[in-house]
């Protein structure tokens, strides 16, 4: 549908939306790991923004509710926790050296268009104004396993890694208004879970290889010199 | 005939105009610094002071060196006059699209370069390598971005572009505000700001823009910086015009011009206000971080393609 | 109901307690208590599904084909833990994990038998991909469990992989709730499997399509199907040996099923389109390539547990091609191989931590003559194999048979490769099986403690299976393929 039929309102959504997808590449090429969690936690105040705008502008009442739950988990606990466990691990002035960094925001930037060409042909029966939304989403998503399969610090491979799980919340407002309650609440939960279980390991790691360059955990491999 | 007309009256305008933009954002700077700064109109007396001093050319400079001035100032007045001031439906637009106007700044930045190079002075040929290093990455997401707005309008017209705008009303695209972010990094790296150059000096090692007219002088000198004036301006309108229409003439009545006019000046006042607030507030980046620079301007340009055919066009 | 509460509450409460209790003494005996309650409520399940036909309310839903993973999934969990009591004592004797570990272990070894029960017996599929993921957070603490760099990289690359394939795995059900949205009514049910299979036929296949693809590769990496499988055999080696059992008899079981529920939805959606078969094709295609590459890989292994995960990764390409495959005969056959792959491979994955024990190290090259130091660890050994590598009189050999004379049936020419792929897989278990069992014991090689009861439990199930399925099981079986192709075998 075109633009000009859209309230201010629901344009409003689209233009949130695009500054999410906007953050995902800025995280991607942020160096800096305090900087990266701030980047993550504006991402994560977006879809929270574009959860309670869509449901301004669609008189959703039940996303009210998971605009909330978005902003209090990926925007403030989240990030909260990360920056907590970043100074307890004395990585505040941590910057990693990125390998080719024009390179892998031109291979995002096809992640966007192949997200595009996946989504394109779903997206012409879809319901509601939030459908073109829907490769934005799926593009923050594959954005993230992008960065989590590049970077080496750890940190960073769970930046990315939340940031999969903000493309998934995009996704699920933006295609279906938002999921049921129950499954809404048991993927926060999860996702809470995962992020302790992460600080956990981010010590045990640290524990191991004295780093948390992520590169270095190779002792397992098919070749038979590792072992 | 009046059509016209009023096209050579504000190809006129823009050099009429364009030194008195840097006198406003140099005034604007000076305060912001707690300076009482020079009058606004001081450019205009530079310029004057310039034109009537005696030109002097190096010996081992060719003709280039003599002709380069004229035919930067040319060109770039030229690319000018396309970009609609105060009003649309010039009969411009027949001739000149967007392309076009790139195509001349880009014909203008060539023979800079030449021209910085042709005395064979260090500075000369660093000032151009730069120069082209700036340009070889500012221009595609240059070209990309208004081809974003060209998308939105489908037309290459910078008028058809405006007037697009106008019929829509007041839309919030996200695809305009990508392409706004772009070709605002480009026009900051296109026109020497800060933070990729420093206007107002040309005592640095890392200098680009002036590092090139290092050896011109008089007559030849002014026509340069005029140049850079109305390249300047040329940024300024075409970043308040294409993305803020709104109060542009639409007939060629005295009235319409008149106020499309002032409306125009208005917005450039503003702009030119928060270059200079800009400029205080940043300091200028390292050249090697240039590159990393425009090639933000070049994925906000890609984003924003990217956003129209996503968001906008819809199935 | 009542049973279905008991099966899911246990092991919540049970959990729970666990993971509070301070002494360790009677942790094991507990964990192996609240295991045989599930186990007992499972079994009420089952009696009255087998009389009602489904059991469902308050979102769960319960019919043939999950109930029989619903009775493994404690069976196993009963027996693992008979083993785990013992074998976790001495591993803490042994001083690699602190008394804390051991209360996260026993804790966590209940919250994945939950989120096991949970995935089995859930109606709705967002609460499906929930417990999937939750089943991921229980058991990631466990392979870490000995905290040796090995242990954390294997956990942290399970973490990372799972978790990655898990949220494509959101993704698409976040999709399927879009088409869903078209075709249902009230909403709030669009994700209810019951009531979407039901409507499977006007769901978008465009929507279906792509969604599908989502959920085979986020699902398909906990089933560990080639090119996803990387975490497997890292898991797997560097947990503690009843973690490796639980995993492969069950987690994968789990993982299987949620994609094969799915499938019939798509296959629903499909069934009118020029594709109607693209669901089952790329289960095939998928399923072959892990049966084939994970034959491979079994030659090169140097690590007992890594070998076996491999061996679990052939197995389940083989059951992923076989309900690709579709047809009454070859989800009979898959079905039927689901339950005997589980039972074997957690009695070999239990004889195989005794095995590592006799030995002091799981490098197959320093394992020697177990026949010789400890013959019920050696004969257990020598027999699990035989078993799992598919012979004669073994109940593996009854489903790979039905397995090839489906393949053979609809697609003669992938018998075949199917054929060379188990001659393949079983070259690579038996070269590094024979110095094991029967090599030259090293001086000083003591036989341990070890509680073989469980082994010889799933063995002999696997062999009675071999020689005679009993008619209440074929029926039940014949029940569940009926659900899944709605044709029968019997």
């Amino acid at each position: 549908m075109s633009l000009t039929l859209l309230t201010l309102l629901q344009q409003f959504v689209l233009l949130l939306a695009a500054l999410a997808l906007f953050l995902s590449f800025v995280l991607l090429s942020q160096t800096r790991l305090i900087a990266a969690i701030r980047v993550f936690a504006w991402q994560g105040a977006l879809v929270a923004a574009v959860t309670l705008t869509v449901a301004l502008a669609g008189h959703a009442h039940h996303l009210y509710f998971s605009a909330a739950l978005t902003l209090g988990l990926k925007a403030m606990l989240i990030p909260a926790m990360l920056h907590r466990m970043t100074r307890r691990l004395g990585l505040e002035r941590q910057s990693e050296t990125l390998s080719r960094p024009a390179l892998v925001i031109m291979a995002a930037v096809v992640l966007v268009i192949f997200s595009y060409w996946v989504v394109e042909p779903m997206v012409a029966n879809g319901l509601a104004f939030t459908r073109n939304i829907i490769a934005v989403s799926l593009a923050v998503v594959l954005i993230g396993l992008l960065m989590m399969v590049f970077r080496q610090q750890a940190v960073a491979q769970v930046l990315g890694f939340m940031s999969m799980e903000n493309g998934l919340f995009l996704a699920a407002v933006s295609a279906t208004a938002g999921m049921p309650l129950v499954v809404e609440l048991g993927v926060a939960f999860d996702v809470l879970v995962a992020m302790v279980l992460f600080g956990v390991f981010f010590f045990q790691i640290r524990e191991s290889i004295d780093s948390l360059d992520v590169d270095r955990l190779n002792r397992l491999t098919e070749t038979e010199e590792g072992r | 005939m009046s059509a016209w007309l009023v096209a050579l009256l504000q190809a006129l305008l823009y050099p009429a105009l364009a030194p008195l933009l840097v006198g406003w954002v140099r005034k604007v700077k000076a305060r912001l610094q707690n300076r009482r700064g020079a009058s606004v109109f001081q450019p205009y007396a530079d310029l004057r002071k310039l034109l009537v001093k005696e030109t002097r050319v190096a010996h081992t400079a060719s003709e280039l060196f003599r002709v380069a001035p004229y035919i930067v100032f040319v060109a770039t007045w030229l690319a000018a006059a396309t970009v609609p001031l105060v009003a649309l439906d010039l009969p411009i637009a027949a001739v000149a699209d967007i392309i076009v106007l790139v195509g001349l700044l880009a014909l203008a930045r060539f023979f800079l370069a030449l021209a910085g190079m042709d005395a064979g002075t260090a500075f000369g040929g660093m000032g151009a390598s730069r120069e082209m290093l700036v340009s070889a990455l500012a221009e595609p997401a240059m070209l990309m971005a208004v081809f974003t707005l060209a998308m939105t309008a489908h037309s290459t017209s910078l008028q058809s572009v405006m007037a697009h705008h106008l019929a829509d009303g007041f839309l919030l695209r996200p695809s305009y505000l990508f392409a706004f972010g772009a070709l605002v990094l480009v026009a900051l790296a296109e026109c020497g700001r800060i933070p990729v150059d420093n206007p107002s000096t040309h005592l640095e090692l890392t200098m680009v823009h002036e590092a090139m007219l290092l050896e011109y002088s008089g007559r030849h000198l002014a026509l340069m910086e005029w140049a850079a004036q109305i390249k300047l301006l040329l940024y300024g309108v075409l970043i308040v015009n294409v993305f803020f229409p709104w109060g542009v003439g639409a007939s060629f009545g005295a009235l319409a011009l008149g106020s499309g006019l002032a409306v125009v000046l208005l917005k450039l006042l503003v702009l030119g206000a928060l270059l200079a607030a800009g400029e205080t507030v940043l300091a200028k980046m390292r050249l090697f971080r240039v590159p990393g620079f425009l090639n933000l301007a070049l994925l906000l340009a890609l984003l924003g393609l990217l956003s129209h055919v996503i968001l906008e066009v819809g199935a | 109901m009542t049973s279905l509460s008991l099966t899911l509450l246990t092991p919540l409460i049970g959990g729970l307690v666990l993971i509070l209790m301070r002494s360790p003494g009677p942790a094991g005996w507990l964990n192996l208590g609240v295991s045989g309650l599930t186990l007992a409520g499972s079994l009420g399940l089952a009696w009255s599904v087998w009389h009602l036909g489904s059991v469902a309310g308050m979102g769960f839903r319960v019919d043939a084909f999950n109930v029989y993973l619903v009775v493994l999934t404690a069976f196993v969990g009963l027996t693992t833990g008979i083993f785990s009591r013992p074998y976790m004592r001495y591993v803490q004797a042994s001083g690699r994990i602190s008394a804390w570990s051991l209360r996260v272990y026993h804790g966590m070894y209940q919250a994945f038998m939950l989120t096991m029960l949970v995935a089995l017996t859930t109606d709705n599929l967002g609460v499906l991909w929930v417990a999937v993921e939750g089943a991921t957070l229980a058991t990631v603490l466990l392979v870490s469990l000995y905290r040796t760099p090995e242990a954390v990289e294997a956990a942290w690359k399970y973490f990372i992989l799972c978790g990655v394939g898990i949220a494509l795995a959101l993704f698409g059900t976040v999709l399927t709730y879009f088409a869903a949205q078209h075709v249902m009514a009230d909403p709030g049910t669009g994700l209810t499997w019951s009531a979407l299979y039901e409507r499977s036929h006007d769901l978008d296949p465009t929507v279906m399509r792509i969604a599908f693809v989502f959920l085979l590769v986020g699902y398909g990496t906990k089933v560990g199907l080639v090119p996803m499988h990387q975490w497997l055999p890292d898991a797997h080696s560097e947990g503690p040996t009843p973690m490796s059992a639980v995993l492969s008899g069950l987690l994968l079981n789990v993982a299987l099923y949620a994609v094969v529920r799915l499938k019939m939805l798509v296959d629903g959606s499909l069934a009118e389109t020029a594709t109607p078969h693209l669901a089952g094709a790329l289960l095939m295609g998928f399923g072959l390539v892990s049966f084939l590459v994970a034959g491979l890989f079994l030659h090169r292994q140097r690590d007992i547990k890594r070998m076996f995960s491999y061996s679990s990764i052939e197995h389940m390409g083989l059951m992923t091609f076989a309900f690709g495959l579709g047809g009454p005969l070859a989800t009979f056959g898959a079905l039927l191989h689901m339950l005997v792959h589980s039972l074997t491979k957690s009695a070999i994955f239990i004889t195989v931590g005794h095995a590592t024990h006799v030995a002091g190290t799981q490098s197959i090259d320093r394992i020697r003559g177990l026949i010789r130091t400890q013959p019920a660890i050696g004969w257990s050994l020598l027999f699990g194999v035989v078993a799992i590598a598919g012979f004669p009189p073994f109940g593996v050999f009854t489903s790979e048979f039905l397995l090839l004379t489906a393949t053979m049936q609809s697609q003669p020419w992938f018998t075949v490769v199917l054929l060379s792929g188990l001659a393949v897989a079983f070259a690579g278990l038996f070269r590094h099986l024979h110095p094991m069992v029967y090599g030259a014991a090293p001086e000083g090689q003591r036989p341990v403690e070890a509680n073989m009861l469980p082994v010889y439990f799933h063995l002999g199930l696997v062999l009675w299976l071999g020689l005679a399925i009993p008619d209440v099981l074929s029926a039940w079986l014949d029940r569940a393929t009926q659900l899944i192709t709605g044709g029968h075998l019997l």
